[in-house]
């Protein structure tokens, strides 16, 4: 499938829609180009090209839905799939939950998430970034593993009732663990952008290696309570778990850390420390998203945490008109405002304390408190009088973004952060929070 | 599976199921196209040897290839009504070659004979262009060429048989029973899966199999209103390599104790009435008190702690590095396993790796390089013997045939080391259940997998459960929560010192194991029978916000 601009698209989807003789009728498609590149032990180890789309038609009679998908755009393939979501749809058990679909909708302006260069990449590019990175691993006498990914693609939907609404967007991403040749120490890097030349692999490599040879040796200390500086590649993973629990239905039906007694929810109340603040912004210059989501519905600039207190949940379109509210989507992406200050500030600014640069195997403990476990890895030191001492074994936590949100002592300034969990993105600003809660202590390295 | 997939669906209410993305897996389909056989497999054969001459003519030293339809259904219900019925195929043909000593692949939908050996081009144009960021060559265990056979999972009942509206039947009858019992939210699940799948490479095989997997879950939640509160309890199914014949139990199935367990075929209106029940408990349960405890743990809870702690670790990419950067490396270097004396656990514990055991998810009769599968030790009388591989590894740990550990998720992606069924084996000496139990002073008797979180070389791990039952002098003496225990694996495994007989053994098992980048999902089984662990360090998880 090819990548349609938006004209291209609205052509297809008007030819779709004709078709059909459902009362409603909806079409997505969207189309991805997508390579990658693996290595491992300072030699390519695999790599891949993929070109994935699909047209989506959904049709409906009454409340009986139906959704058939086909990867062919001749006239006789389209019609089929009209079809063949109609009678799914005929066949299909009346969905007390159903909503009929948008009417035209408002949408503001397009981001800027997709990059011409970003979308010129191709395997020589790749193999070029890799052997740069490999150049500096084996300079510096260490062992590689890493990961390059990039991809352009477009989605574009348009309905019965007059919505339309088209997106393209450019993605690349590079992770490098670097280890030492004896084993003893690991260091980690990872960025994701919409413009590739934002990508600084020198600097990146560079990083890791720093960490790999500075991790070397770790002392062991006694797991407890400590202030930590959590570098935003760690902190994306426990608060990205906050934003994705702010769901309204499980709140209200009582299955959230955002329910309480008497069938009451937490909104609007102070639950976190006045600095933190939580929004989305699809047009954020750092990290541009889509204007519109899934279902149609315009994704606009919104306030998930305001000054500590839960500022907005997000519904689906039935939980919204069930309750009669605003039905605002998920957001594709989240920033967390910060401060001015460095990384290297907020060590300086640090008497005793540990600092984290990465988080890893991030599983639920207790849905109801948001307590998360997982542990530090590829690099965590000791900081003493502003200074880093040493570096330290690494360290399960048993923790919840909630009470550690409530425990901020400092934010940095915030930066375009990837999950090494989930892949998501997030502006997470380096933070120092006290009284982290580590639970035990592990020999990896 | 990506996580943010799992997160969406988390978001459906699935909570702890863990399930895929639903459109990852193929095209949606009309269900009546999952009885079709598929294309000829001679038509199969003629179209893999296009694959192989295309790459041979363009200078490939080794080529193989994968042609896979993948049949998906699943069938997901919450309270009185059907979420989703899902109906999947993806079909199409990957490519993997050695050219100048390096791999390349490359996959297409396109199954014809042209876009075939463009694709096989494509793949040796790869590995030539990657050639040179290779360090050394690669170097392949001889595999022996097997002419054209066949495997399938020996199942009673094709899943794919079954309507929709009978598994929807079931589902709604399972809510039903948990909604009668006072539950406020019940989200319950069918899913099966059919690789039909057709390999052939320039050694000379041509491999034709039919695999079957099925998983039926569900998971019950009851809130209470005043205190804000509330507790979920999972199935205690498994996902098996088996056909519709698992939900068909007979009293032999039923393993008797605090709460009615499986073995080889489940009852899944008996388990959600008992889950109900189990809710009701866990609401009104004791708070663990943090110390030291002697662990029983039950198979449906120990197959996770296997696959975490004795699987991942043993699996031989990670013990080289090729998962540093993701997965991570293993504790469980070479030189321990040349020493010949690394005790892993204590002398009772031997852990098999397995490739053949029927109901499980691993079985097959070859793996996605046509190895001929089979069985080894791995942890023998406690002593670490042995380690996961494939054909470009085997002469790492000296074999001269690979293990046969090969998998990709679909042949859009390409194969790699993926793990087989690794199972602990039952005690030799005759051990009930209840004798454990009364030999244990102070314990906690866990039932059912629950919170799991390892570290990047499988050193330190935390795990929780479904239920938790307390033991004092020998006796149950009534339900905790807030449990969570944490150790070191080679600690942990070291303090083993009894394991019930084999009268007492079932299998457990992951449905979408994740491993690569990009991520690939992997099902494989670990059985065990119930076993004892003394000294384990037990926290307390409960926290306010």
């Amino acid at each position: 499938m090819p990548i349609l601009n938006q004209q291209e698209a609205q052509a297809l989807l008007k030819k779709v829609l004709a078709y059909s003789k459902a009362d409603e009728c909806e079409v997505i498609i969207f189309a991805s180009n997508s390579g990658n590149l693996r290595y491992a032990r300072n030699a390519v180890s695999t790599s891949g090209a993929n070109n994935t789309g699909s047209l989506i038609v959904s049709a409906a009679f009454g409340k009986r839905l139906g959704t058939a998908t086909i990867n062919e755009y001749d006239d006789a393939s389209l019609e089929k799939v009209v079809r063949r979501a109609e009678e799914l749809a005929r066949l299909a058990p009346e969905n007390p939950e159903y909503v009929p679909f948008l009417g035209p909708q408002q949408y503001e302006k397009p981001s800027a998430s997709f990059n011409d260069k970003t979308a010129a990449v191709d395997p020589k590019f790749r193999a070029d970034i890799v052997e740069k990175s490999l150049s500096i691993t084996k300079k510096n006498n260490l062992v590689a593993a890493g990961y390059l990914e990039n991809n352009q693609g477009f989605a574009s939907m348009m309905n019965s009732k007059g919505l339309f609404a088209y997106n393209s967007s450019t993605g690349i991403s590079f992770s490098i663990t670097l280890r030492t040749e004896d084993g003893l120490g690991s260091g980690y890097a990872s960025k994701a952008y919409n413009d590739v030349t934002r990508l600084d692999v020198d600097k990146l490599t560079s990083s890791a290696a720093r960490k790999a040879a500075g991790s070397k040796n770790a002392k062991a200390i006694e797991p407890g309570k400590y202030t930590v500086i959590l570098e935003p590649a760690a902190a994306i993973v426990l608060i990205e778990n906050l934003v994705n629990n702010l769901d309204a239905r499980s709140a209200e039906e009582g299955r959230s850390f955002l329910s309480k007694g008497g069938g009451k929810t937490k909104l609007g109340e102070k639950l976190m420390d006045e600095a933190v603040t939580i929004y989305s912004d699809p047009w954020h210059p750092e990290m541009p998203t889509s204007f519109y989501n899934q279902d149609g519905r315009p994704q606009e600039k919104i306030t998930w945490v305001d000054k500590g207190a839960i500022k907005n949940m997000y519904y689906s379109r039935y939980w919204a008109q069930k309750n009669k509210v605003k039905a605002i989507p998920g957001p594709d992406a989240f920033i967390m405002t910060g401060g001015t200050a460095t990384l290297d500030e907020l060590i300086k600014s640090t008497e005793k304390g540990i600092l984290v640069t990465r988080l890893w195997y991030i599983r639920s403990v207790d849905p109801q408190t948001l307590l998360y476990t997982g542990l530090t890895r590829d690099g965590t030191f000791y900081i003493e009088n502003g200074e880093i001492k040493y570096p330290v074994k690494n360290l399960r936590f048993n923790e919840s973004p909630v009470i550690m949100l409530n425990n901020v002592e400092a934010l940095g300034i915030p930066e375009r952060t990837v999950s090494g969990e989930s892949n998501g993105n997030a502006m997470i600003p380096p933070m120092k929070l006290r009284d982290f809660t580590f639970t035990s202590l592990s020999d990896a390295i | 599976m990506k996580r943010k997939d799992f997160i969406q669906l988390s978001a459906m209410g699935l909570g702890a199921l863990v399930l895929p993305n639903l459109t990852a897996f193929g095209n949606p389909v009309d269900p009546s196209r999952f009885l079709n056989d598929g294309i000829d497999v001679k038509l199969k054969k003629q179209l893999a040897d296009v694959a192989l001459n295309a790459a041979r003519a363009k200078g490939a030293t080794y080529a193989d290839v994968r042609i896979g339809r993948y049949l998906n259904q699943f069938v997901v219900t919450r309270e009185t009504r059907v979420q989703n019925v899902a109906n999947a195929e993806s079909f199409g043909v990957g490519i993997r070659v050695i050219a100048n000593g390096c791999w390349g692949f490359a996959a297409t939908n396109n199954v014809t004979k042209e876009a075939i050996a463009k694709a096989a081009e494509r793949a040796v144009a790869v590995a030539k262009a990657n050639s040179r960021v290779v360090a050394a060559p690669v170097q392949l265990a001889p595999q022996e060429g097997y002419g054209q056979v066949s495997w399938k999972t020996p199942i009673q009942q094709n899943a794919f048989t079954i309507p929709v509206k009978d598994k929807v039947d079931l589902l709604l009858s399972v809510n039903d029973i948990a909604l009668k019992g006072g539950a406020n939210f019940v989200n319950s699940a069918i899913l099966a899966i059919n690789e039909q799948k057709y390999f052939a490479s320039t050694d000379g095989s041509y491999i034709d199999q039919d695999i079957h997997r099925l998983f039926p879950t569900f998971t019950v939640t009851k809130t209470d209103r005043n205190t804000g509160k509330f507790e979920t309890r999972k199935s205690l199914s498994s996902p098996v390599g088996m056909g519709y014949e698992y939900l068909t139990p007979t009293a032999d199935n039923k393993v008797g104790g605090v709460v009615t367990r499986y073995k080889d075929r489940y009852d899944m209106l008996e388990d959600v009435k008992n889950a109900t029940a189990d809710v009701d408990q866990k609401l009104k349960a004791k708070s663990v008190e943090p110390g030291k405890y002697d662990l029983i743990l039950d198979p449906s809870h120990l197959w996770l702690t296997i696959h975490e702690s004795v699987a991942h670790p043993t699996e031989l990419d990670r013990v080289l590095g090729y998962e540093a950067n993701y997965a991570g490396t293993s504790f469980l270097t070479l030189d321990k396993w040349k020493s010949g004396n690394f005790h892993f656990g204590s002398k009772i514990v031997n852990v098999v790796a397995d490739k053949l055991q029927p109901g499980s998810l691993g079985a097959v009769g070859y793996d996605d390089e046509g190895v001929k599968c089979g069985q080894w030790d791995l942890i023998k009388d406690g002593v670490l013997v042995n380690y996961q591989a494939i054909r470009d590894q085997a002469h790492i740990i000296g074999l001269n045939k690979s293990q046969g550990c090969c998998y990709a998720q679909s042949w859009a992606d390409v194969q790699f080391q993926r793990m087989p069924n690794v199972s602990l084996q039952p005690g030799k000496d005759k051990l009930s259940v209840d004798d454990m139990i009364k030999n244990v002073e102070k314990g906690i008797y866990i039932i059912g997998d629950g919170s799991f979180s390892i570290d990047q070389q499988r050193y330190n791990f935390q795990f929780g459960g479904q239920t938790f039952y307390e033991i004092k002098n020998g006796q149950i003496v009534g339900m905790l929560k807030d449990v969570a225990y944490q150790a070191n694996t080679q600690e942990f495994w070291n303090s083993c010192t009894a394991i019930a007989d084999k009268s007492d053994y079932r299998l457990g098992g992951a449905f979408n194991d994740g491993k690569g980048q990009p991520g690939q999902s992997n099902a494989v089984s670990h059985g065990s029978s119930t076993t004892r662990f003394n000294g384990v360090n037990v926290i307390n998880t409960a926290r306010k916000i």
